[in-house]
């Protein structure tokens, strides 16, 4: 028995080494004065420097920092529509339905995804650029915040309405001081995974993004196609930081919403 | 009243599926039917039938499934053991967090391990098998896809062993049942929907990426993702991309029911 668990820890540290090699690997070689990722020669922060040099880099920063967030706050508001409306239809086909056309496309591959956007803004004339960006992001940003709110919108007690109606209270009194409260957790949740989504997109940026306008993960993919540079080691050490702090920024939001969440469960 | 309130929350949905889910897809459907002067054709679907086109769908394919099955081979146990760690949320977290990295970056790592002087050879050199050409081959592409998905895969897999109740694993043990039967007969088929819904999420995007096949294997393997990126982007055949795109439209949906639960 005592050797199985052996063999059990030993496959799971295996697993574990294997997915974080490569994130380390970068991030050891971001130091490397010798300008590959195969020989170490020395200590040196040439590579970091570089990064905060460079103007053109900071304003695609810029770029994908503004787009990820107004597509992440369209969404969420247009989310939180779909949501309700989900919710307040009645007949189980119609749901259904919604539901199915919802989910379209959180499961379609980013290519296809990409690939229609780009016919869609030629059609309607919108030049692709920064407008064509932000509009992708928001359309698959949409389903995402709908399934992170739809299910407390669910778990909401239609009994709270009712109430709320017989006291006297009018609709949009019912929307701000019922409904929205209570869901506030899921529009949060739902707030940040459209942010993370729209900060890790790559495919459908790539396709709508045209010439002149490119995002961080576009930029990464051009820099790499021409081979290594130390500077994207540098770039992803900056992401991984930042990528941490949001994870616990999320964990956060997270421990907190679900305290207030567990007392209004049981008054 | 209360039926006017429900159609204004519908207004702005409705309108945002109609045009970014509905008017998308039409218009792939659409464009599939012209050529690139823009004349209305047949001739896209015919060339798909063309042994050229059918070689490349097939290989796709055949690469995804290869990717599905090692990452699934490798996630089950793992999320097995997960489950009987001791802080297993902190375990989990710790799988989860690699997705959170751009998928772009982790590629790029890989040409720096897979180089002629990368990680990778070192190692082989020092077991004695000696530098061999990783990258730009079929294994690197397998390899990276492979590692790119397993979080994806272990996510649900745990999630169904989780929702698994002990005591009947504990029943079988009892009634005699060795430990691989128990495995077989009672945890794998009620963990089946874990894996179904894995396996769909990885089986989907594996046969649509192009930018792991652009950067890993050069032009060695090419997915249907990578046969519509490059009819879009660079022939500018839109017409011959549509095409594609509606039979990786009309896979995914196969998938979908395929590996659909029933509820």
């Amino acid at each position: 028995m005592k050797r199985k668990t052996k063999w059990a820890n030993i496959y799971l540290i295996v697993v574990f080494i294997i997915l974080y090699t490569p994130i380390f690997y970068l991030m050891y070689y971001s130091f490397n004065s010798g300008g590959t990722m195969h020989h170490f020669e020395g200590f040196t922060l040439e590579w970091y420097e570089e990064v905060f040099h460079d103007t053109r880099l900071f304003i695609i920063v810029l770029n994908t920092l503004v787009i990820s967030l107004l597509s992440a706050a369209i969404s969420t508001i247009l989310g939180i529509f779909g949501a309700l409306a989900i919710y307040y239809v009645k007949k189980r086909q119609m749901k259904n339905m919604l539901l199915t056309l919802n989910n379209v496309l959180i499961v379609s591959p980013d290519v296809i995804i990409g690939a229609s956007f780009l016919i869609l803004f030629t059609i309607v004339g919108i030049k692709l650029g920064f407008t064509s960006v932000l509009l992708s992001h928001i359309a698959f940003s949409v389903p995402i915040v709908v399934i992170m709110v739809l299910p407390k919108l669910q778990e909401m007690s239609p009994t709270l309405i009712d109430a709320a109606r017989d006291l006297g209270a009018s609709p949009w009194n019912v929307l701000t001081k019922v409904i929205l409260p209570y869901i506030t957790p899921g529009i949060f949740a739902g707030f940040f995974m459209a942010l993370t989504y729209s900060l890790d997109d790559f495919a459908v940026t790539f396709f709508v993004t045209g010439n002149g306008f490119s995002t961080l993960s576009v930029e990464i993919y051009s820099r790499a196609r021409q081979g290594i540079s130390l500077s994207i080691n540098a770039l992803s050490t900056l992401i991984f930081l930042f990528t941490i702090i949001l994870v616990i920024g999320y964990y956060f939001i997270n421990q907190r919403s679900s305290r207030p969440g567990g007392l209004g469960g049981r008054k | 009243m209360k039926s006017n309130t429900r159609n204004l929350y519908l207004i702005p949905y409705v309108l945002w599926i109609l045009l970014f889910v509905v008017a998308p897809i039409l218009l792939i459907l659409y464009y599939s039917f012209f050529d690139i002067e823009g004349q209305f054709t047949l001739g896209n679907y015919k060339k798909f039938f063309t042994p050229v086109y059918l070689r490349m769908t097939l290989s796709s394919f055949w690469y995804a499934f290869l990717i599905t099955a090692f990452s699934l081979i490798i996630a089950y146990p793992t999320a097995y053991l997960l489950t009987k760690t001791k802080h297993k949320q902190l375990w989990l977290l710790l799988i989860i967090l690699p997705t959170w990295i751009n998928l772009l970056l982790k590629a790029y790592a890989f040409l720096g391990i897979f180089g002629t002087f990368g990680f990778a050879n070192s190692f082989l050199e020092l077991i004695g098998i000696g530098r061999k050409q990783l990258l730009f081959t079929d294994f690197s592409f397998v390899f990276v896809s492979v590692y790119i998905f397993i979080p994806f895969m272990v996510l649900p897999i745990y999630n169904a062993l989780e929702k698994l109740n002990p005591s009947l694993v504990d029943a079988a043990r009892d009634l005699g049942a060795s430990w691989w039967t128990t495995f077989r007969r009672v945890v794998f088929p009620l963990t089946l929907d874990g894996v179904k819904s894995g396996c769909q999420a990885v089986f989907i995007p594996a046969l649509s990426l192009f930018m792991i096949t652009r950067l890993i294997a050069g032009n060695r393997v090419i997915t249907l993702g990578t046969a519509i990126e490059q009819h879009f982007l660079v022939t500018q055949d839109w017409g011959m991309g549509s095409t594609i795109a509606v039979f990786l439209i009309i896979a995914m949906a196969i998938i979908m029911v395929a590996t659909g639960n029933r509820k």
